[in-house]
């Protein structure tokens, strides 16, 4: 038999009762606007008349319980549960409930909503416990059935504040008041946790909430974040995801993404550079569709939610517990519009090809983030002329040159998002990612000596053609050929976009494999 | 209102600076991070300390890359040879 939380419970005339009671108590959940809780009160009223002298017979109110009890005239004690801690404590979700212990306090008996049947088993079994005769019920008066209502600690926003400042509560956090005249919106800015827009005050029934999103324990630590590697627990994260204005259900998603973030190869440390990178995140499978996210029209830019502070939320992680700080750790000379979150599906319904993820080794049903770390901002590259994949391919490979500078060859990961109107000109010459990542590397191919610097302009390293050569380097050595990219895998291909615009984006690389190595991470399914 | 705290709880440990040398002996440690043209600024830095400190011996280091912290073993050697250490941070 189950022990049932022990309490303590003021009745109407302020006298306190306490289970365990040293007697059998029946615990008769009730709220005044429930129908089905007034249609019980007579019930309560007569088994605590008839029984009262031998067991302890209780109605625990929700809410307007002095208006309860003289819309009956009752006389059955009324504990005060307005606080809800005894309703939440014993898991009801619908009242009435009614729950008979034993004298040791251990639930015997319980049921919800009413039920004639149970209530006439219940008198028949406290008469032969008491020896007391049974109340005279006119039992053709009632119902068989009638469905409860719900009880008021399982409504939206008071079950989360219930959760939240229950003795077992999940959050671990360190609470902070802000005194009533303070504005929250303020306050937050004024304590340096923002990115500079406002942020959803991250009060502990919104963190209850978000963590509903997840199936992972609060304190379960997903990795040390830089630059001051910090460890980061699910529940910090669904902290910042509050703040940044997530669902519930976006949580696995930013889960993912922190736990690419703390891993060794992404090396979150570089974002400090002056360069002013940013964590670019991809997300791929059916997850996508599930929360609701922007693969189409202004993919790459504003105005959906999930894409928004799914981004957001994974900055703000940097933010509030990496230490990554502009004017602080965080150098960025420049940055971009990407420093404040940068997220983006993939639309595969709309590709020929096979998606991100499944090239990167997941099975296409498998929901993944994958993470760069780039230069942010999408620089887009227009050609509306082109009717054959191999000019398209290599308009979009002169695009993709201007990355860090045109002269800098041999460069890392960089992500090409092309548009559905574009991959259409490619497919309908059937060529694969493969075929324009070949015709990007050829296209862009260039002699050493092209790329050294001059008197004109910068280029690669330090070293002019003549200084070269002066240095012993030979003509050969100048008129090897040095593509754009180290590799044909340092060009990661998506489709994204609205239906019309022959045009596609790149985000352009920082740096090489020894600043930072994309990483992906499956999404907890959460049914 | 009550809101949780999002940040990093830890309290970091104080640490107070070393004690200020009265002169230059010893080892002098440059570490060069590994971005361009610093190993120019820091061989210039070498020659100014040779010249004006000729007892002293000038020591230089190297990160891997700028990207990352310094490896520990890269830490370690130039805590056991260096009495001071100069270091270049970012641009």
């Amino acid at each position: 038999m189950q022990s049932l939380p022990a309490f303590s419970l003021l009745d109407l005339e302020g006298r306190e009762r306490t289970l365990p009671s040293g007697k059998p108590t029946l615990l008769c959940f009730v709220r005044e606007e429930c129908e089905t809780c007034h249609l019980s009160m007579p019930m309560i009223e007569a088994v605590h008349r008839a029984f009262g002298s031998a067991i302890n017979v209780w109605a625990v109110g929700q809410e307007d319980n002095a208006a309860l009890i003289s819309h009956h005239k009752a006389t059955v004690p009324m504990l005060d549960d307005s606080a809800l801690k005894v309703s939440f404590a014993n898991k009801i979700e619908i009242v009435p409930t009614i729950i008979l212990s034993d004298a040791s306090g251990s639930e015997v008996i319980r049921w919800e909503a009413f039920h004639k049947g149970d209530w006439q088993a219940l008198i028949g079994r406290l008469s032969q416990l008491s020896g007391l005769a049974a109340p005279g019920l006119d039992w053709g008066k009632y119902p068989e059935l009638r469905p409860g209502c719900g009880s008021k600690s399982v409504e939206p926003g008071i079950l989360e504040r219930l959760v939240a400042e229950a003795e077992n509560s999940p959050l671990r956090a360190r609470e902070i008041n802000i005194a009533e005249r303070d504005n929250p919106f303020e306050f937050m800015f004024d304590q340096g946790l923002t990115d500079g827009l406002p942020v959803v005050p991250p009060t502990p029934e919104y963190v209850v909430r978000m963590l509903t999103g997840t199936r992972r324990d609060p304190q379960e630590v997903v990795g040390t974040c830089a630059p001051n590697y910090a460890p980061v627990t699910i529940e910090k994260i669904a902290i910042n995801a509050v703040m940044a204005g997530c669902k519930p259900e976006y949580l696995p998603v930013v889960i993912a993404a922190v736990e690419g973030l703390c891993s060794h190869e992404f090396n979150a440390h570089a974002l400090v550079s002056t360069y002013g990178p940013s964590p670019v995140i991809v997300v791929n499978g059916p997850i996508r569709q599930r929360i609701g996210m922007n693969m189409e029209i202004n993919v790459l830019g504003h105005g959906n939610r999930a894409n928004a502070t799914i981004g957001r939320a994974m900055k703000l992680v940097l933010r509030n517990l990496g230490g990554l700080r502009p004017g602080e750790i965080e150098r960025a000379a420049l940055g971009s519009p990407a420093k404040y979150g940068a997220c983006y599906p993939e639309f595969e319904e709309r590709s020929p090809w096979e998606p991100l993820h499944v090239e990167r080794g997941f099975d296409r049903n498998d929901s993944v983030v994958t993470l760069f770390s780039l230069e942010g901002s999408p620089h887009q590259i227009a050609d509306q002329t082109s009717r054959t994949a191999r000019a398209l391919a290599g308009s979009l490979a002169l695009g993709m040159e201007c990355g860090w500078h045109p002269k800098a060859h041999r460069v890392g990961d960089t992500l090409l998002v092309i548009s559905p109107e574009h991959v259409d000109t490619l497919w309908r010459d059937h060529w694969s990612k493969d075929d324009v990542r070949r015709h990007i590397q050829e296209v862009t191919s260039r002699p050493l000596r092209e790329l050294m610097p001059t008197d004109n302009y910068g280029g690669q390293g330090t070293m002019s053609e003549q200084a070269a050569l002066a240095a012993g380097r030979t003509e050969e050595d100048l008129n090897r050929l040095s593509p754009k990219f180290k590799s044909t895998e340092n060009i990661h291909i998506i489709v994204a976009g609205g239906p019309a615009g022959k045009w596609s984006s790149v985000i352009s690389a920082f740096g090489d494999a020894a600043v930072s190595v994309p990483v992906s991470r499956k999404i907890e399914e959460v049914p | 209102m009550k809101i949780l705290d999002p940040t990093d709880e830890r309290v970091p440990v104080r640490r107070s600076l070393a004690a200020r040398p009265e002169g230059v002996t010893g080892t002098v440690g440059l570490l060069d991070i590994n971005k361009p043209r610093g190993d120019v600024m820091l061989d210039h830095v070498k020659r100014l300390l040779n010249e004006l400190l000729p007892g002293v011996e000038v020591k230089q280091y190297r990160k891997p890359t700028p990207a990352r912290p310094a490896p520990d073993e890269v830490r370690r050697q130039m805590m056991e040879e260096c009495d001071f250490v100069i270091e270049g941070l970012a641009d």
